[in-house]
């Protein structure tokens, strides 16, 4: 298997399904000539011209639209945001367009759209630019949300995000387009939507993390092994919706506690859901009240400090740990 | 269908109920309210009330005749019923208490009947799967807990809860199930109730069991009337030093507080924790205080006095400060009055200031036991593989083996050193 950063894991699932289906092209802010700005899409605008990669102007709303228009007509279009934040401008697009265009035509028209780009918070880039916008997004019926964690999941959900024939929100970390991770070969390599991956096997407590807290919380696990001999299960559910519940029910029956690690505030989080989902589902399973690590109830300051102190952190997942396992 | 009518819970205390008198006879049918019996509790002489209608086919135990909790006391059903099954099965379950196995109450297995009121209508039953009151509080236990408890047909009352508020957790079960807990231990689930006026330290009694009874008869049978054994720990007290050092830095000189008043308060929230530590043997029955009043030890000219701080677990630093400065001068002007003296229900003795190590201290009767504090010290220790200087101090804590066992005790200085090396705990 080849070693790859997630930036050229999703540079990968581009280029091949772009070779793989005409229909497939990519639209947004300087994707095509300056290679985009996480360079995600570099070289593809040299390899298949204007027409399959297409720089927009700075009009979030205007692009998202023009590529819902294209999905209708048949097309597949990827979508690029520069960051998850500028989506909030085109957010009528896709809640109110792309998500119950399907319905509101009784069938007529679906809308095979991938809308991607960073989510959450970067390296000091403040209030605006650090939101995290799954449990958002994940709220409207008629969106996929996705977020990979590693370089394999971030190709092989890509891939199959484009395939979809409805519309997909796929969310990337700007902290972790560097991360290397082994990635199967070949093109067919997909992974399918609504499955989660168990990140590590452990059988005393269940994390489920996604995104940036994969690999907090799997140092966190190690931490948490060698310091009190207490093995954690760490899962990341990839698809946030439609979620794969079972998977973590099935853990919590092994372990019966649950800590939720997550980059978004925490208020009406994806987190509040699967707290929700796992009581109905595995009450009675429960040794310990659910624990929740978000982002600090606070608009992400710019300080450096203050930001860590905003965000998860390998610490708190320790903590919250111990707190559910009684250590 | 013929059914067992089990001696109801008539109060939140009640453990067993004596018959004062049938006020229906055998063969009478009754309405639904009706009162079937008069029945003695540990409290009054309450009406025990059918509550649905239905025939008295059979009167198990008689006026006079006394039913723990949950025993079978009659059969209920439809005249002309088959009771021969159902009779069968109670005789058996007498003669199985007989033999002694048991002193707890046979469980409610069937849905209680008759009730004084609505509101005593709980059950132990219901207590175990929702948590729901038992009269002594609410029993606190976590999802799965309850569910293995029900499984294995183990009395949540009488599991000991080792999480935050005495949650009964699944470890706790799992211990029960392989017995490292003594299945005869009452319900140790203990919150203090809140008040501002803070007296001696209420309790409640629980019937001794045959197993407790054994236990402290032959101990003390080896070892005097009171069978001690001591339990040593070391603790780190940089953290508690520098807890007081923060504390006084912030109030007034004749309000700065003493190692001693961080320790009597660490010993107070442990004693909170650990019910079976804040209590008494009285023979017939153990008494567990629903509050720490900490005896602490004064040297006076004549000897010695133990002031007692009430309720020391609710207390500030300050506060319990406070009152030991003052005790201690009225102590020392032999002005204290007994009520200031008597009824702590654990003491502390510290020699640290004279330059003591290490001792053991004699219980004072009928506490369950006593701390002998000695002095922190500079001292060598290893942490994370390197030798560096921290201040260890010895505690060594004098049981009552008659209701401390070894494993209890050596919880409760558990917890208490965690108090001590990580002073946070005492506001959890």
């Amino acid at each position: 298997m080849a070693i790859l950063t997630i930036r050229d894991a999703l540079n990968q699932a581009l280029r091949e399904e772009l070779i793989r289906d005409e229909n497939v092209f990519i639209m947004g802010e300087e994707v095509a000539e300056y290679d985009g700005a996480y360079k995600v899409t570099r070289g593809l605008w040299k390899e298949f011209g204007d027409k399959r990669v297409v720089d927009s102007p700075i009009t979030e709303l205007g692009f998202a639209g023009l590529g819902v228009g294209a999905a209708m007509a048949g097309l597949r279009p990827v979508i690029e945001f520069m960051t998850w934040n500028f989506s909030i401008l085109a957010s009528d697009q896709i809640i109110n367009n792309a998500a119950k265009m399907l319905y509101m035509s009784g069938g007529q028209f679906k809308v095979p759209i991938v809308f991607r780009g960073p989510n959450g918070s970067a390296y000091q880039v403040s209030s605006q630019h650090s939101q995290a916008l799954e449990a958002f997004y994940g709220n409207f019926p008629g969106l996929k949300v996705l977020m990979p964690s590693t370089a394999a999941d971030a190709k092989g959900l890509l891939k199959s995000a484009i395939r979809d024939d409805n519309p997909v929100v796929f969310m990337e970390q700007e902290r972790m387009y560097g991360l290397k991770g082994e990635v199967p070969e070949g093109d067919d390599f997909t992974i399918p939507l609504g499955v989660a991956d168990v990140k590590r096997e452990g059988k005393d407590c269940t994390i489920v993390a996604r995104s940036m807290t994969v690999p907090l919380a799997l140092q966190a696990a190690e931490r948490i092994q060698e310091e009190f001999d207490v093995s954690c299960e760490v899962i990341d559910p990839r698809t946030i919706k439609p979620l794969d519940i079972d998977t973590i029910v099935d853990s919590i029956k092994k372990t019966n506690r649950l800590v939720i690690a997550e980059e978004s505030h925490e208020f009406a989080s994806v987190g509040a859901e699967i707290t929700y989902q796992v009581m109905d589902h595995a009450f009675d399973y429960l040794d310990a009240p659910i624990k929740r690590i978000s982002t600090a109830e606070t608009p992400m300051p710019y300080a450096k400090n203050l930001e860590e102190l905003a965000l998860p952190s390998v610490d708190k997942i320790v903590a919250a740990v111990r707190q559910v396992s009684y250590l | 269908m013929a059914e067992k009518f089990l001696m109801p819970k008539l109060s939140p205390t009640m453990e067993e109920g004596q018959i004062a008198r049938w006020v229906k006879n055998e063969g009478e049918v009754y309405e639904a309210g009706e009162t079937l019996a008069e029945v003695d509790t540990d409290k009054a002489t309450m009406e025990m009330t059918a509550l649905h209608g239905g025939t008295l086919l059979k009167i198990l135990k008689g006026a006079g005749e006394t039913a723990l909790l949950g025993e079978t006391i009659a059969i209920t059903g439809e005249k002309g019923e088959d009771i021969s099954a159902l009779l069968s099965e109670a005789g058996s379950a007498a003669s199985g208490r007989k033999n002694g196995d048991s002193q707890r109450p046979a469980e409610p297995t069937q849905k209680e009947q008759a009730s004084p009121t609505p509101a005593a209508k709980s059950t132990p039953a219901e207590g175990a799967a929702s948590g729901s009151s038992n009269g002594r509080g609410r029993l606190i236990v976590s999802p799965i807990a309850a569910r293995m408890a029900a499984e294995n047909s183990i009395d949540l009352r009488t599991v000991t809860g080792s999480g935050p508020n005495g949650r009964i957790i699944k470890r706790d079960i799992e211990d029960a199930l392989s017995g490292k807990v003594p299945s005869a231990k009452p319900e140790t689930q203990f919150s203090f109730t809140p008040s501002t006026q803070v007296g001696a330290a209420g309790y409640r009694d629980e019937t001794t069991s045959q197993i407790r009874r054994v236990i402290a008869t032959r101990l003390a049978e080896s070892i005097g009337p009171v069978p001690t054994f001591y339990l040593t720990v070391e603790i780190e007290m940089d953290s508690a030093l520098a807890l007081r050092k923060q504390v006084n830095a912030s109030i007034s000189e004749d309000q700065k507080i003493s190692v001693n008043d961080i320790i009597v308060k660490a010993a107070a929230m442990a004693l909170s924790r650990h019910p079976f530590v804040n209590a008494s043997y009285q023979d017939k029955h153990i008494r567990f205080y629903d509050q720490a009043d900490i005896g602490v030890a004064v040297a006076i000219d004549e000897g010695l006095i133990t002031p007692v701080v009430r309720g020391a677990n609710r207390k500030g630093f300050v506060e319990i400060s406070g009152e030991i400065k003052s005790l201690a001068a009225k102590a020392r002007a032999k002005k204290l009055q007994p009520g200031e003296y008597t009824g702590a229900t654990f003491s502390i003795s510290n020699l640290g200031m004279f330059g003591i190590k290490e001792f053991t201290a004699i219980i004072n009767p009928p506490e369950a036991g006593i701390l002998a504090i000695g002095g922190a010290e500079p001292t060598a220790v290893v942490r994370n593989g390197e030798v560096v200087v921290r201040n260890i101090m010895h505690v060594t804590m004098s049981c009552d083996h008659r209701v401390v066992d070894g494993a209890t005790g050596a919880k409760f200085l558990q917890t208490f050193k965690q108090m001590l090396e990580q002073p946070g705990m005492m506001s959890a």
